[in-house]
């Protein structure tokens, strides 16, 4: 059984849609990729998987079970977190905030314990900070620990939303864009963080990203989609000489990236 | 002199009420944007309930204070899922209508089964006095201002240091992500309706024990806008601040009034001369989020 499996998947805006009957499946342990051009409906798959979107019709999986029977915030404590193609932090409070509410699908404990700190919830709290802690320190981020989020450069940003994400100890991570409008040097920083947390923390990876070059070095799997729908699944040697993607990318200011 | 410090005294007692009732409207505030017209009507419930289990039901004060607080939490979850919950996705104004519509009907119902009359609450603390800076003070004032600083030490911890009071700050600045984050959006919304109903029946209940009760308390309500506006609508200190200061400014001025102008109950209005002046100053309040808009 693979960890996450989409099958069949349509999503519809007003009768225009934005995923026609896509399937495909993530193993544990994987680096898998979503690719295609702008407007394909790489964003609107994650939607649909983290619950921001419900489709019209389809089975999304993870170990199994059902996600499209929960609600959007049972979802998380599944075993699955991520990040949004455009910021989406809590900008106005701290980053050590913004990590703490990753935690939040880990809480086992009431409101009253957690009002009047005793038993679950004084053991927990002390897990929460010390897994926060950790991700900090991992990231590089303990110098913006009390900065406030929305303040922090774009890059550092991004950094705190993968952090987030990664605070939630997650099986899967789902990741939209990771290395949009970053420098070369950010970007690579980005990669050598996503290749640490699926060797080291052994977390699943499922990225949406345009940029090529990272997209063929990291992964394990590509996925293409165009025009909402499934155009090619691979390795990434095989996704590259598809001669479906190429056309798909010909003509269109991505062609440079498949390096063709 | 002394006559001075013992307005002050008194109104550090009753500002310490009005903050904690402040507090449950920050909550609210806080954590849906609403702001709750109903406010005082939670303070008048929790202090009837309290007064018919022990009064009318003969049961122990510290049985029925606690039981009170129960039957706060059920009236919060109702509000949420039979009032609010419908509400969502609706104009803001329109839900701060309901609230208005909300405040209404409690006080009904409150005056259908206890009617108008004063209800006097059985002496709970010993009446002898405490002397604090060579002033008789009544312990029951002691006991309120202690419990209005506990509380607000408690949910100045759990809002800044808990993961749960840190995913209710972060619904409030954005319920979608706060969603992909795991966070039941209507969990909390009631979670703060509950929190609210809690702290204003405490506040009710004090107030039982020092003046007795009426449905005249649920003007409380109305007194306590001057005290978050004050603070900031958002800000927790600044209610607790807020509330202190309404209440010594309002119990200095009045007394002051009648002293030298023998004016009778310029209490009343205090409040709302101190919250212009204020507002002609620092409109945001004195620790208001001002709106930061980013383009
Ligand atoms: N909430 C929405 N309402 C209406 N249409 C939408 C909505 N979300 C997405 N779409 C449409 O669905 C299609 C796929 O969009 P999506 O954002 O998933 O693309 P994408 O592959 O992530 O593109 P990009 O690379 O630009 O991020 C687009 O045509 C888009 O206009
Ligand atoms: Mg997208």
């Amino acid at each position: 059984m693979s960890l996450l499996e989409v099958r069949n998947v349509t999503l519809t805006f007003k009768g225009i849609a934005a995923l026609m009957d896509v399937g495909f499946s993530v193993e544990k342990g994987q680096i898998v990729s979503l690719i295609g051009p702008n407007g394909a409906g790489k964003t609107s798959m994650l939607n649909c998987i983290s619950g921001r979107y419900h489709p019209d019709s389809g089975e999304i999986t993870l170990n199994g079970k059902n996600l499209l029977a929960l609600p959007a915030h049972a979802r998380m404590s599944t075993g699955m977190s991520r990040t949004f193609q455009n910021i989406a932090l809590f900008k106005g409070m701290s980053v050590l905030d913004n990590l703490m509410v990753g935690r939040h699908s880990r809480i086992t404990y009431g409101l009253l314990a957690s009002l009047l700190y005793f038993g679950r919830a004084r053991k927990e709290e002390d897990i929460h900070r010390r897994r926060v802690e950790e991700v900090i320190d991992f990231l590089g981020l303990s110098s913006y620990r009390h900065k406030v989020a929305g303040s922090l450069p774009y890059g550092v940003q991004k950094l705190v939303e993968l952090g987030r994400a990664l605070a939630a100890e997650p099986e899967l991570i789902l990741l939209d864009e990771p290395m949009a409008g970053m420098n070369l040097e950010e970007t690579e920083e980005m990669a050598r963080y996503i290749l640490d947390i699926n060797e080291e923390w052994k977390i699943t990876v499922l990225l949406v990203e345009h940029d090529m070059g990272v997209v063929m070095d990291i992964s394990d799997r590509v996925v293409v989609l165009d025009f909402g729908q499934l155009l090619a699944e691979g390795a990434p040697e095989e996704v590259q000489s598809n001669p479906d993607v190429i056309a798909a990318y010909l003509g269109g200011e991505n062609a440079s990236f498949l390096g063709i | 002199m002394e006559y001075y410090l013992h307005l002050v005294l008194n109104g550090l007692v009753i500002g310490s009420i009005y903050s904690l009732v402040a507090l449950g409207f920050v909550i609210i505030y806080k954590a849906t944007k609403v702001v709750n017209f109903a406010q005082g009507e939670l303070v008048m419930f929790g202090a009837y309930i309290c007064f018919a289990l022990t009064v009318q039901m003969g049961l122990p004060f510290l049985v029925s204070f606690f039981m009170t607080l129960i039957f706060s939490v059920i009236l919060g979850l109702c509000l949420e899922r039979v009032i609010l919950r419908p509400m969502i996705g609706e104009p803001i104004i329109s839900v701060i209508m309901v609230t208005i519509g909300l405040s209404t009907v409690l006080k009904a119902a409150i005056q259908l089964f206890w009617g108008t009359q004063v209800r006097v609450y059985p002496q709970v603390l010993p009446s002898e006095p405490i002397w604090i800076l060579g002033l008789p003070v009544a312990p029951v004032y002691i006991a309120a201002f202690c419990l209005s600083v506990v509380l607000f030490v408690i949910f100045s911890l759990f809002f800044k240091y808990s993961t749960m009071g840190i995913a209710m700050r972060a619904t409030a600045f954005d319920q979608q992500a706060a969603q992909s984050m795991g966070i039941g959006v209507k969990n909390i919304f009631a979670m703060s309706w509950c929190i609210a109903a809690v702290v204003s029946s405490i506040g009710g209940i004090i107030l039982g024990n020092i003046n007795g009760i009426t449905p005249q308390l649920g003007h409380l309500g109305l007194k306590v806008f001057p005290a978050v506006i004050l603070g900031g609508l958002d800000s927790l200190l600044g209610a607790a601040l807020g509330g202190l200061i309404i209440g010594v400014l309002e119990n200095l001025s009045d007394g002051l009034a009648q002293q030298f102008f023998g004016l009778a109950g310029f209490r009343e209005v205090a409040a709302y001369f101190i919250l212009v002046i204020i507002l002609m100053i620092k409109p945001y309040g004195l620790f208001g989020t001002p709106e930061i808009e980013r383009v």
